[in-house]
């Protein structure tokens, strides 16, 4: 049995400290407090002393609490029996449910080899005209969904969930509000989506290391779907708010920040958790969507910076749509030409007019006389936004197509779309 | 052996008690459970000794034994290294995939070099020869280089010949000669031996000044910021810009012998997308696959943080021992940034004070030394090789101000600058060329690029006074400068990597299309008025944009730039004195 501790050293914020021999560095125990019982995991070791981190925070601890280790890392469940549930960042159930202790995994564990990932070749269908069209979703991608705070990005992680072509969500939330995790559990109920969906769910009320664990624990479970060769689409929010976090525990544990008051490792513990990203050869595949918040609509802070360089593009959510410039998915090439043979001419041509547009607004908004040409443009954009940018159109990626034409043969003559004359042989609407 | 055990564990950062002889950066095992978990000694205070462990720590216990091994972090140094795929500590992950499938297995390490594979061996050496480290004991064939066996790099002295085997199949761990010094020390010879990464191989009579370009057959590195061979160069960038783009681009098409890509820190994929069409892609060159002169150092982001600092040293080691044999060996290191995060949060855990942004203070000395293993040498046979290497930086924000950019930019000799501008815009590669420098010779003389660079300063002047007095405020005299900056950017500084022909472009074919584009920037021509102007160097960038997408031993190439020069000689153009000059200059 294992040997219970009943004096804590010492406390300072989150982390306590304890007395003990022969303890695994990651090894989980368990504190009980006067208000109930909290997990706690091994974060430091130093002679006799053991540094614990306990879940449910500092306050409330004391010296006299008992301290229980349980001579295994952190574990989540794995079985079939996790579809349609939601737990909390310890991975408890937060919906009342039964909980779950069989086939324990460990989370966070070692990395792919390289060697054994394959190039991403297949496209995941959202139903959304401005992620399949125009920054198609591979699987296997890591893209972060970058946004301000107000902006609704929930909302779009609730579609993508609802409307991804993929077998398996898990979501993953972090900080999220209280009324956002309600809504995010009703949405998917009401879309029909709940049951091939496994959330986690930590709420701002919730203590803060709980929310550390989110990540590890989502994409634990999503590996071994993954390995059983299920896709699995895992949907994080808010990623800013995990690097937060870290920062937080960072600081009080007396570490150098870097910049900004975030740890200097927050460039490797963001990688850690986009790596798990994965299509394997002849299993599933991972896929990662992260929303992350820029303070201040700052891609230069350092959550977005170090994310960029990790990730394979990114969604620009801004005044309420995907924007096309700033967004980009870097993988879009390696399936988009085997979509349809007018995918990546007309995503292009849409795009340049699209641009024409945005310089004729501003021209027009400096007072410029517009002409005829410019006109066009102007109808050209307020359609492109009405039926393409609209997060509310839920259209397959051949009928979005079709609807590109459409829109470009209500504004323009074909020759000013600048598309390849065999296309508009094939695909100009009204052709006989 | 000496022998300690387990104090204090924090992070990957573990503190070892122990009474035996340590040496400074010396490889220690920590028996952790089952698996014993590679580490370096990292600092010595009396009795407690610090180790920086190259795996996850999860598992280690207080009281757990530690060896030490008594040898500085090494690697395999053999035939065999060519085409491989190596961890940041030399494992070889294809054999680690065998063996223990997706995921990596920390604490398990193979050998980086087969000893089961036989080598034809044919000796260079003969019995009673005096040799020196580094001279050529034989030669084996690997792939289609002729692979130099040399007496080992720590057999300092002179060492004579007693016995060597005669030609003919054996494995790199036969003992193929036998030597002895004059005071009678005798020491065996095999077809490999190890060396400590973080020592600079110096096995040479002599470094020499790189004068010679590496042609990359990018235009904008050859033409105008040019790389050395020996030389070194820095690619700082903001994510997206294309950073990684173009190291893949250069690692394909670089007229070097050997290539080494260092994937220190980055995203897995793009390792993927070379290690997976590496073995598909034939060099025009040898007619072989690219994998037969590329070897693979890849520890991406998700991997142990310290193996990061290692797998630079492991790469930049086995380009030494290629340039020992003559060759010209590029090294391209993707991230140093990455790699010099990793010392960041090492140096956090030893609690040493901070530098800038938390930096270590002798990031600058590690960087500028890593740097300095670079070079072009002459070897005690007269044949030189050389070593250039070339690394990425990222940035925090995009700002090179920031402590990792400007101790790089202290001691590379180009500096290929990426703006984040020109890769919104499209304009790839993205190489500002107003930002970038380079202090080597290239392929073009001076003069030339210098005339052509003018325009694109003159240029980016009247386009920024264009944004505030509009188009109708420019005289047509500086819009047409401006046209023909422009026009140079489109035709010359970029680019397409996609179009096979356009991706490569060889030294001569550079200096035949500059020459063409010298001409029409040095031409004077009266135009009509602006819409005139624009008309005229729009046909010619459609014309010129044609021409670099056409093999330049076709007739099409031929026809389009005859279809330019007549354009251009129609409007019956004056020509300025500097121009000609610099045209004359390419000669």
């Amino acid at each position: 049995m294992n040997k219970i501790y009943s004096k804590i050293e010492s406390i300072v914020g989150n982390v306590i400290a304890v007395k003990a021999q022969d303890v695994a560095y990651g090894e989980l125990a368990q504190v009980k407090t006067r208000y109930g019982m909290s997990l706690a995991e091994t974060i430091r070791l130093d002679g006799d002393m053991v540094y614990l981190q306990v879940f449910a925070g500092g306050r409330g601890v004391s010296t006299g609490d008992e301290v229980r280790f349980l001579g295994h890392p952190m574990q989540v469940s794995f079985s079939d029996n996790l579809m349609g549930r939601i737990f909390d960042g310890a991975g408890e159930p937060r919906d009342g449910g039964p909980v779950l202790s069989d086939n324990l995994v460990t989370i966070a564990g070692p990395s792919v080899n390289p060697y054994k990932r394959i190039i991403p070749r297949e496209m995941i269908r959202t139903g959304i005209p401005m992620i399949d069209v125009f920054n198609t979703l591979v699987k296997s991608q890591k893209l972060p969904i970058f946004s301000v705070s107000g902006e609704p990005y929930n909302p779009l992680l609730a579609r993508i969930a609802m409307q991804a072509e993929v077998d398996l969500i898990v979501l993953g939330g972090m900080g999220l509000k209280y009324d956002d995790y309600l809504f995010f559990r009703d949405t998917l109920e009401q879309g029909g989506a709940l049951s091939k969906t496994i959330m986690f769910v930590h709420t701002a009320a919730d203590p803060i290391v709980e929310c550390l664990m989110v990540p590890d624990i989502s994409l634990a479970v999503a590996e071994r779907f993954a390995l059983k060769g299920k896709n699995v689409l895992v949907l994080l929010t808010d990623m800013t708010n995990f690097a937060d976090a870290l920062k937080e525990i960072a600081i009080t544990q007396e570490q150098v920040p870097s910049n900004r008051g975030y740890p200097g490792d927050l460039y490797s513990q963001l990688a850690a958790r986009y790596e798990k990203a994965v299509d394997f050869s002849d299993a599933g595949s991972i896929t990662i969507l992260a929303v992350t918040t820029m303070p201040g609509d700052d891609v230069t802070h350092p959550v977005p910076d170090n994310t960029g360089y990790i990730t394979e593009g990114q969604f620009y959510l801004h005044g309420g749509h995907i924007e096309p410039f700033g967004s980009l998915s870097r993988l879009k090439q390696m399936v988009n030409g085997k979509t349809r043979d007018d995918h990546r001419s007309i995503m292009d041509a849409m795009i340049k007019l699209f641009a024409a547009y945005r310089d004729t607004l501003e021209k027009k908004s400096m007072g410029f006389q517009m002409s005829a040409w410019d006109r066009k443009l102007l109808k050209y954009g307020e359609l492109f936004e009405q039926r393409m940018m609209d997060l509310s159109v839920n259209v397959p990626l051949e009928k979005a197509l079709d609807q590109c034409w459409g829109i470009l043969a209500e504004c323009f003559e074909p020759r000013e779309t600048g598309l390849r004359s065999d296309l508009i042989q094939k695909f100009w609407v009204g052709n006989e | 052996m000496t022998e300690g055990f387990v104090t204090a564990v924090n992070g990957n950062m573990v503190s070892v008690s122990t009474d035996g002889v340590v040496t400074m950066n010396e490889v220690a095992y920590i028996e952790a459970g089952n698996k014993s978990l590679k580490s370096e000694v990292i600092r010595i205070r009396g009795n407690s000794v610090q180790v920086q462990v190259y795996e996850m720590t999860k598992g280690i216990r207080v009281g757990d034994s530690v060896r030490f091994t008594n040898d500085l972090l090494s690697v395999e140094l053999g035939p065999g290294l060519l085409g491989q795929i190596y961890d940041g500590l030399q494992n070889p992950l294809p054999e680690i995939a065998e063996k223990v499938g997706y995921f990596l297995e920390p604490g398990l390490y193979l050998k980086a070099l087969s000893r089961d594979t036989t080598w034809h061996f044919t000796p260079l050496a003969k019995e009673d020869d005096l040799l020196q480290r580094g001279m050529a004991v034989g030669w084996v064939p690997e792939l289609h280089f002729k692979h130099i066996i040399m007496l080992p790099f720590d057999f300092y002295g002179e060492w004579s010949v007693t016995k060597i085997l005669p030609e003919g199949d054996y494995t790199i761990d036969d003992v193929i000669a036998e030597v002895s010094d004059a005071k009678g020390n005798k020491r065996q010879v095999r077809m490999w031996f190890s060396w400590p990464v973080k020592r600079a191989v110096d096995c040479y009579s002599e470094r020499l000044k790189p004068a010679d370009p590496l042609v990359t057959k990018t235009r904008i590195i050859d033409t105008f910021f040019p790389v050395a061979k020996g030389g070194t160069y820095c690619i700082p960038g903001p994510f997206g810009a294309g950073k990684t783009v173009l190291q893949q681009v250069t690692s394909r098409h670089a007229e070097v012998d050997i290539v080494l890509i260092a994937a220190c820190g980055e995203r897995a994929g793009e390792v993927v997308e070379t290690l997976k069409e590496f073995p598909q892609i034939i060099d025009p060159k040898t007619g072989r696959a690219l994998m037969e002169r590329t070897v693979i150092i890849c520890n991406t982001s998700s991997m142990p943080v310290a193996a990061r600092e290692a797998s630079v040293y492991t790469a930049v080691t086995i380009a030494e021992y290629y340039r020992q044999m003559g060759l010209d060996v590029l090294l391209l290191a993707d991230s140093t940034s990455r790699w010099a995060q990793a010392m960041r949060e090492m140096s956090g855990r030893l609690e040493e004070i901070p530098g800038e942004e938390a930096f270590p203070a002798y990031l600058e000395s590690v960087i500028a030394a890593f740097y300095e293993r670079a070079g072009i040498v002459r070897l005690y046979d007269g044949k030189t090789g050389s070593v250039t290497i070339g690394g990425t930086v990222s940035p925090a924000g995009g700002n090179f101000e920031e402590p990792v950019t400007q101790a790089t930019l202290k001691v590379v000799g180009a500096f290929h600058g990426l703006s984040r501008e020109r890769s919104d815009a499209r304009k790839y590669p993205s190489i500002h060329p107003l930002d970038s420098w380079s202090k080597y010779d290239g392929i073009m003389p001076q003069q030339a690029v210098h005339y052509a660079h003018t325009f694109l300063e003159h240029g980016a002047e009247v386009g920024a006074m264009m944004k505030v007095v509009g188009e109708e405020g420019t005289s047509l005299e500086d819009y047409v400068v401006y046209l023909k900056s422009e026009f140079l950017d489109a035709v010359y500084l970029q680019q397409n990597s996609f179009d096979p022909v356009d991706a490569a472009v060889s030294p001569s074919r550079q200096k035949h299309v500059f020459e063409l584009v010298l001409k029409i920037l040095a031409s004077h021509i009266t135009f009509k008025d602006k819409e005139d102007a624009r008309n005229f160097f729009y046909e010619l960038r459609q014309t010129m944009l044609d021409l670099n997408g056409t093999p330049e031993d076709s007739d099409m190439f031929v026809s389009l730039y005859k279809k330019v020069k007549e354009a251009l000689m129609e409007r019956k153009p004056e020509f300025e004195d500097r121009g000609l000059k610099a045209i004359k200059a390419l000669e």
